[in-house]
């Protein structure tokens, strides 16, 4: 299981790839959830030109952790990683990666979203948006990942 | 005897500074380090809190050397 909080510009499928790579699970697995949140050049009906992503360093890895062993308890989980940027962000840019390594789809399926749901309400994050005529505004709380529209 | 004090995010704007310092005391919660540290202001209703980097409830106990953390609900991925 790997946990990665990083300030530099990451690719999602980079990491996928040399991570499956250079593990010891080769041939032990049969299912590879991948989730990848991306920033939206709009929200709340508004042009978000870029975003600044606090965290708190040391409680962000400790709860990530948390929820990913949470997750191989509830699943069969082989392997897990998860990627986060903090710092400043342009749209386009992936935020977040969730990878889950599982023999079957349903495990793999099922362990990503609840590492993805409980890192959106629980993992110590926060972003801030840079609107158009220099305003800002900070994201009050994530939309329930449950909700259907 | 200190308990250190930490604000992130929207927090740390509203009160202009990110951390403090409060005398720690025998019998001490979350929510009385809070009011140790702001004793003029109530804590914001959806205040989330850590001890040491674990999530805890106002009446949580604290001791000496311990880290108490103030934030708003959290926005990552």
């Amino acid at each position: 299981m790997t946990i990665k909080i990083t300030t530099a510009d990451f690719d999602p499928w980079q990491e996928i790839q040399s991570y499956q790579h250079n593990s010891a699970i080769a041939g032990k697995f049969g299912a590879t959830s991948i989730f990848v949140g991306t920033m939206r050049d709009f929200n709340q009906g508004d042009e978000v030109q870029a975003m600044h992503l606090e965290h708190y360093p040391g409680m962000t890895e400790k709860q990530l952790e948390l929820i990913v062993d949470d997750a191989s308890r509830k699943w069969a989980v082989i392997d897990a990683l998860v990627v986060h940027k903090v710092g400043d962000i342009f749209p386009n840019q992936p935020i977040v990666l969730v990878a889950v390594w599982t023999t079957h789809r349903g495990d793999a399926f099922d362990a990503s979203r609840y590492i993805m749901e409980a890192l959106k309400s629980t993992a110590p994050f926060w972003k801030k948006e840079y609107l158009a005529m220099e305003k800002t505004r900070w994201v009050a709380e994530n939309t329930d990942g449950y909700q259907s529209i | 005897m200190t308990i250190k004090v930490r604000y992130f995010a929207s927090l740390k704007e509203m009160l202009g500074r990110g951390a403090d310092e409060v005398d720690a005391t025998d019998i001490m919660t979350a929510g009385g380090v809070w009011h140790s540290a702001n004793p003029n202001r109530p804590l914001p209703e959806n205040t989330l809190i850590a001890v040491n980097m674990t999530y805890v409830t106002l009446h949580a106990h604290v001791k000496d050397g311990d880290e108490v953390a103030f934030f708003p609900p959290v926005t990552g991925g």
